[in-house]
């Protein structure tokens, strides 16, 4: 046996005492100030003018829980602020649950929907609307819906027993939201076209237009819920990005923590699904950019992603009302973003994935 | 620690692959497993590992029945080295190294400064420190495959499976890996690795099984098993074993002239 011959470049040149990270320590500081600067953009747009001063009164009556007096302090009180709460919300728990989505079943194409939840989740609201029932409710049967469909999608890979069970999982999301996609079908062509039918369309477009502050507080509780878990397994979640077999090898019990995971990430999509409609592209995107940013390991690419995600969706919704005369529905806008930015990603090949 | 397989068929229910086969390490020793491709070597491996359910017979680590140990003792005990594949994530050598930590970690926790300090250490002993904050997935077949030898020797188990540790690696590396694994044995690990070539045994194995269909067909020391005749019997070639002047053994496959 001879001597050792230095695979690397540099051999053993180097420190012993740095933490091992390489990303640059400005970006997490950039995405919050970015995430800020996006609410405040959004709070000034639009066809009322709003000054700083007005904004700080609007905070202040926020904070004492007045209620708001002046037109400004109305329009950012009730519609404004409620509004782009809500993108910041949405954004961060759809980014957030596409980068766990991604890892867990190691593929670039994965979105939060990936397990049925965006198509089970509209089956429950389009339900919701076809039965005339108040928004509260929709909100609900969106949410239960969404749960439904993982869970039974779940429940069919259990019993799928000696296949991948990752495969079986996407498989089987595919094959339950598409048959939840046969029966917002039938239910859209069953429903009255001139009061239901647009809601549901709407509805199914995605948007944060007509959120108000009770919805906001409605989708927090279980985001944050969501949230923790994903915090707390934030290493294991690393090491089940390497697949099954080496995370058991490195001694994680694979099927426990992903089941966990999964759960945790559906709670969170579903909760703000039930109040923005089906918004697409900003699970499946922003987690490939926060990824070339901050690189794979989710300690790090979580916070990322749920900070771009935010500023993202506040962006976009601003957009979307001050594009035209009428309102475009965001899920419209973040598409004809999203995709020929994917397109991109695909051109640019290299795995896609960095 | 002592790994030890009694009477073990291992494969799946529907696709059995191999059965009867009974082999123990002991702490420094080095076990190496050849057999043609397809004989079952990963499959016997993932087994030992707890990865697959045994089809029979059974595994113990340390004399505890490998079926009962929760997934993170088992870790604890024995690390492995799967074949060389190539990561979706573009994860650094050194956060990959980091993950063979895990086992030595809370449920909730991260790697600590201290694990940080043993991968670098881990990456420094195979020569690859410089590789540290490099992209996994821009790395050579080679390269990674010496990072997660790196992870293993991280994870610190007593006991090492490694799956055809050396099948991608250069010339070069080849040797650094077999001179890591001769340490790690002389440190007071039980190693038990698969190789296709015969030299890799006669270089580090103090005891050699020979596998087909299967079966463990001979087993002992790498002098007695290895013949020409039972390489011939296995792989189907004509093979010298030659002693060279060096005290090295080598096995020299005779080509057919035309």
């Amino acid at each position: 046996m001879g001597g050792r011959k230095p695979a690397g470049n540099s051999g053993a040149a180097m420190s012993e005492d740095d933490s091992g990270f390489t990303v640059a320590p400005w970006i997490m500081p950039t995405l919050v100030v970015a995430v800020v600067l996006a609410a405040l953009i959004g709070l000034t747009a639009g066809a009322y003018p709003v000054t700083a001063d007005g904004m700080m009164r609007a905070l202040g009556k926020l904070l004492t829980g007045a209620a708001p007096q002046t037109p400004e302090e109305r329009v950012l009180l009730s519609i404004r602020g409620p509004r782009v709460s809500a993108g910041l919300i949405v954004g961060a728990a759809l980014a957030g649950a596409g980068v766990v989505y991604q890892g867990l079943f190691r593929n670039p194409l994965v979105s939060p929907d990936v397990l049925g939840v965006s198509a089970g989740a509209g089956l429950g609201a389009v339900v919701g609307i076809f039965l005339s029932l108040p928004v509260l409710a929709i909100q609900a049967f969106a949410f239960a819906g969404g749960l439904a469909t993982v869970a039974l999608v779940y429940a069919i890979a259990a019993a799928v027993q000696g296949r991948d069970p990752t495969l079986v999982l996407v498989l089987g999301g595919v094959v339950v939201g598409s048959l939840a996609g046969a029966a917002i079908s039938l239910l859209k062509i069953l429903a009255d076209p001139y009061d239901q039918l647009p809601a549901i369309t709407f509805w199914l477009l995605g948007s944060i237009a007509s959120t108000r502050a009770s919805d906001v507080w409605s989708a927090l509780p279980a985001v944050v819920i969501g949230l923790v878990p994903l915090v707390l397994l934030r290493w294991r979640i690393n090491v089940l990005s390497l697949g099954d077999e080496e995370a058991r090898s490195l001694g994680v019990e694979a099927g426990r923590v992903r089941a966990v995971v999964i759960m945790a990430a559906t709670l969170i999509t579903a909760s703000v699904v039930a109040i923005s409609g089906v918004i697409g592209w900003v699970g499946l995107v922003i987690p490939h950019i926060a990824r070339m940013l901050v690189g794979p390991n989710f300690e790090r690419l979580l916070p990322a992603a749920m900070l771009m995600g935010a500023a993202y969706l506040v962006l976009v919704d601003t957009l979307a009302r001050s594009l035209g005369r009428i309102e475009v529905p965001i899920g419209i806008l973040t598409a004809v973003v999203g995709a020929p930015f994917f397109l991109w990603l695909l051109w640019r090949g290299r795995h896609g994935w960095s | 620690m002592r790994l030890e397989a009694h009477d073990l068929a291992f494969g799946y229910p529907e696709h059995p692959v191999g059965r009867n086969v009974s082999l123990s390490v002991q702490p420094g020793e080095v076990l190496c497993l050849l057999g043609p491709n397809g004989c079952g070597k990963t499959t016997l491996f993932k087994t030992l590992l707890g990865l697959l359910p045994a089809q029979g017979g059974h595994v113990e680590l340390g004399g505890d029945a490998l079926a009962t140990l929760p997934r993170r003792e088992i870790a604890r005990r024995i690390a492995y080295v799967p074949q060389a594949q190539s990561g979706v994530f573009p994860y650094t050598a050194l956060d990959l190294v980091l993950m063979g930590r895990t086992a030595h970690r809370g449920m909730f926790a991260g790697p600590k400064r201290e694990d940080r300090s043993i991968a670098r250490h881990a990456l420094v002993d195979l020569g690859i420190g410089g590789l540290a904050e490099r992209d996994v997935t821009r790395l050579s077949g080679g390269q990674r495959q010496l990072v997660i030898v790196a992870r293993a020797i991280a994870q610190a188990a007593p006991l090492i499976v490694m799956d055809e540790p050396t099948a991608s690696l250069d010339f070069g590396n080849q040797v650094v890996v077999l001179t890591e694994i001769k340490r790690l044995a002389e440190l007071g690990a039980g190693i038990v690795l698969s190789t296709h070539d015969p030299d890799h045994a006669f270089a580090v194995a103090h005891r050699v099984a020979l596998m087909r269909d299967g079966a463990i067909v001979a087993s002992g020391v790498p002098s007695e098993v290895l013949t020409a005749d039972r390489l011939k019997a296995v792989y189907g070639v004509q093979v010298t074993i030659e002693r060279l002047t060096t005290g090295q053994t080598v096995c020299v496959p005779c080509m057919a002239r035309r």
